[in-house]
């Protein structure tokens, strides 16, 4: 695939990340959160891939970025499972609405 | 320009075009969509980056499972149809500034870095590999994958479920 680089992948990467960072920054849904980290946690998995592939070493990129997909699906379910919680006590799930740590 | 070229250009606008929509869709489920979008994208970079067991782990972990729950939890928490309960934003042009500042940073450091690029490897089948090194040098981190996934497993029991005391029913 002559054309696309390194640098192709860390761009895209770069994007998804800075997309990612303003969905976490200014949502106020606490799912709307945990969808930016997805994005972020993307990002930084495209990054693992591409440096994997063009620095030459085999596969331990892509080791990473299955250890990072799994640490994802841990987070996502404990988050979650903390938001149902959340909306159970509060009615809501907007994190400014939710400043109480007892109900 | 070689189809291969044209494709990678369409998947990487298709991954960056739904990422601006889970960023900045008013309503939390086009968001959930629209995140769909996004990890069918990065799995097909992934394709074009010759790691096929990591893009089939994300179509099954992160579209399989990541999506379905979140969807889950949206449909479970919202008046849905209400857009400004559902996705409400705020701090728009702080964060704008923000993550302007950091993303030219950081495309400074991408674009300015030569960095070192060894010829490309063949584009083999990547299990194989992917499983030397995990029951090779990186044995330890995945036998700790299991023990965390059997505490989220028992973690997020433990939260969801209802509180059912003996002394208060």
């Amino acid at each position: 695939m002559e054309g696309i680089g390194l640098t192709h992948f860390l761009v895209v990467g770069l994007v998804v990340f800075a997309l990612g960072l303003y969905t976490v920054l200014t949502r106020r849904n606490a799912i709307g959160i945990l969808m930016g980290i997805e994005l972020i946690l993307n990002a930084a998995n495209i990054n693992y891939v591409a440096f994997g592939r063009y620095a030459g070493v085999a596969a331990d990129g892509q080791v990473f970025a299955i250890f990072v997909i799994m640490l994802a699906a841990a987070e996502a379910v404990i988050g979650l499972a903390v938001v149902l919680g959340i909306y159970q006590n509060f009615e809501s799930i907007d994190v400014e609405a939710t400043d109480a740590l007892r109900y | 320009m070689s189809l291969s070229v044209a494709l990678f250009y369409a998947f990487a606008a298709f991954t960056v075009v739904t990422a601006a929509g889970v960023a900045f869709s008013r309503n939390i489920v086009y968001s959930a969509f629209s995140l769909m979008g996004t990890l069918f994208g990065v799995a097909a970079l992934y394709v074009f980056l010759a790691a096929d067991f990591v893009a089939a782990a994300q179509v099954l972990v992160y579209i399989g499972g990541i999506l379905v729950l979140i969807l889950f939890a949206v449909m479970l928490t919202h008046r849905i149809a209400d857009v400004q309960v559902s996705n409400r934003s705020v701090g728009r042009l702080p964060a704008l500034v923000l993550v302007a500042g950091v993303a030219l940073v950081m495309g400074r450091a991408v674009l300015r870095t030569a960095w070192p690029v060894a010829p490309a490897l063949a584009e083999a089948p990547s299990t194989y590999a992917v499983g030397n090194q995990l029951l090779g040098p990186y044995v330890l981190p995945f036998e700790l994958a299991s023990f965390v996934l059997l505490s989220v497993l028992v973690g997020a029991i433990v939260v969801s479920r209802k509180e059912l005391r003996s002394g208060r029913d």
